[in-house]
């Protein structure tokens, strides 16, 4: 029991440290990336090449004075980024990293912190009280501009998790009605991953995922051009660096959630011929090491193009927004919910 | 009525289905900013690499001495005239018994002081000395944090005796040549006998 107890929690502690981790290095990949799409060479004082540049990024947020307004109500104000955080992190939980393995003696070890048989529906629980994180920080605040923030964060939230969830429900139909998202990965081992199965429904829960992010073009909550910092702009010190960088943990586990649902999580092509080319049997170490690098291969994939899009696309107006996201984005994901549904059925795979 | 011929018709027509899809648009901006990644820097590290300076580059000024380590400044004047932006300032001395392996001739300037912030780094100075004594080199004048360090005297101007500033590069026999032109101002004949300084 004790065992057990303590590799969840060293599990938990490593997932932890590599989504803070990624998170931070992103914030320096994000600026690097930035630069060299603008024919600029980006961060590089801070250490060699600039690796530490997340560092003195933290340091620098650790020691600006620390305000918080005298309107605001204090309590809300410190939950708002402390709630977006949690949340963030807790996202993680149900991701999994690699193939179980089994040591010699037969314990077998997994590279998840829990399988939860509805992480599916886990997932989007946590990511949707997320939202509650910039709504509670924006009113909180007691400042317009943070408030519509907010507001606009919250629409933007609800409007396109419905597109969201459904080209989900689509994905889950052809995974075989499991909500667990190691067996999503799991049903992926054959080789074709579900984004052969499922384009459409990939392509609507990327655009969403790029909202539900708050990420460029979709960064309407935070628009500095109309409301000078969006949700945050009475934040200051590390509350802001926990908005900031909660974004960033917000975008990994979202490439990580796409990966895993789309694109086969640790699975490779031609992965079974390599592990027997290597010599290793099923249950070996290597095999969920191996497994572990492809799935972040594929993450920071992920990353790289959310940044891409970012520093190429201009902002959406907000009635843009909502166009896409109510005319656009729902009737589609609608369509392919149709169409997966009559193509499981036809094929014999949908009992009623 | 047109003036110029690069008015353009602003068109305002409906987008299409491929438009309203924006995904053709999005790659193709893509594509662009992609395109970018591979090419050359433009970011030149100032302080770790410095930008070729052109040998005839007009930076900070410095007051030359000759070849026996005497000033050759003699606080004629001319540099002080020929300064479109009013810098130089100068007032002169006679040189006493004793000074001549200090000043090159009895006339010298016992202050000089050209002011950083109004200078515009144009030579004229240079072009105006007789005395081939000042010149514009390629050291980049200090950042200062008040005005009046902008303010340089003689004791930065002029150049030590330990340490000469090459001026070579400016000093060429065309220079040379070229100081001799009679078009120049401290060349030209004035009621009958030239001008001495």
């Amino acid at each position: 029991m004790l065992s057990v107890i303590l590799v969840k929690l060293l599990t938990c502690v490593i997932v932890f440290a590599i989504s803070l981790g990624v998170a931070a290095y992103a914030t320096l990949w994000e600026r690097k990336f930035s630069a060299l799409l603008q024919d600029r060479v980006g961060p590089d004082r801070a250490g060699p090449k600039g690796l530490l540049q997340p560092l003195a990024d933290g340091g620098k947020m650790f020691f600006k004075e620390e305000i918080i307004p005298n309107v605001s109500n204090k309590f809300l104000f410190i939950l708002g980024p402390s709630l977006f955080m949690v949340t963030a992190l807790m996202t993680g939980s149900v991701i999994p990293w690699g193939k179980d393995f089994s040591t010699a003696s037969g314990n077998v070890y997994s590279f998840q912190i829990t399988d939860i048989n509805i992480g599916v529906l886990y997932l989007f629980g946590v990511v949707s009280i997320g939202v509650y994180g910039i709504m509670i920080g924006g009113w909180a605040s007691n400042n317009k501009y943070a408030l519509l923030g907010a507001i606009r964060a919250s629409s933007q939230m609800i409007s396109y998790e419905i597109a969201m969830g459904i080209s989900v429900i689509a994905l889950i139909i052809t995974a075989g009605g499991t909500l667990s998202l190691r067996e999503i990965v799991a049903q992926q081992d054959a080789g074709v991953a579900n984004v052969c199965y499922q384009p459409l429904g990939f392509l609507i829960f990327f655009v969403c995922a790029l909202a539900e992010t708050n990420r460029a073009p979709f960064d309407l909550p935070e628009c500095e051009a109309e409301l000078v910092g969006g949700y945050h702009t009475e934040y200051s010190s590390m509350k802001l660096g926990l908005f900031l960088f909660a974004e960033y943990i917000n975008m990994f586990i979202s490439s990580a959630v796409m990966s895993a649902f789309y694109f086969g999580g640790y699975n490779f092509p031609f992965a079974q011929e390599l592990y027997n080319a290597m010599g290793l049997h099923e249950g070996s170490i290597w095999i969920s090491i191996i497994g572990f690098g492809a799935f972040f291969t594929k993450i920071v994939i992920f990353i790289c193009v959310f940044m891409w899009i970012r520093w190429t696309l201009p902002r959406f107006r907000y009635d843009q927004l909502m166009n896409l996201g109510w005319k656009i984005l729902l009737p589609l994901s609608l369509l392919n919910l149709a169409i997966t549904v009559g193509v499981e059925f036809l094929r014999g795979n949908l009992h009623f | 009525m047109k003036l110029t011929n690069r008015s353009k018709v602003v068109s305002n027509k409906e987008q299409s289905a491929m438009e309203k899809m924006y995904l053709p648009g999005i790659l193709k901006g893509m594509m662009i900013t992609g395109s970018h990644l591979f090419k050359r820097r433009a970011t030149v590290k100032y302080p770790d690499e410095l930008r070729p300076i052109a040998a005839v580059y007009r930076g900070q000024h410095v007051l030359k001495r000759d070849e026996n380590g005497a000033e050759r400044c003699t606080a004629c004047g001319l540099c002080a005239v020929a300064c479109p932006a009013e810098a130089i300032t100068m007032e002169s001395a006679e040189r006493k018994k004793g000074e001549e392996g200090l000043y090159r001739e009895e006339k010298y300037a016992s202050t000089y002081e050209i002011n950083m912030l109004r200078c515009i780094f144009c030579g004229l100075c240079e072009e105006a000395c007789p005395k081939e004594a000042i010149f514009l080199t390629d050291r980049i004048v200090d950042v200062e944090f008040e005005r009046e360090d902008f303010v340089y005297g003689k004791d930065k101007l002029v150049e030590k005796v330990d340490k000469r500033v090459d001026v070579t590069k400016r000093q060429t026999i065309e220079v040379a040549e070229f100081k001799k032109l009679p078009g120049l101002k401290h060349n030209q004949v004035f009621e009958g006998k030239k001008l001495k300084h």
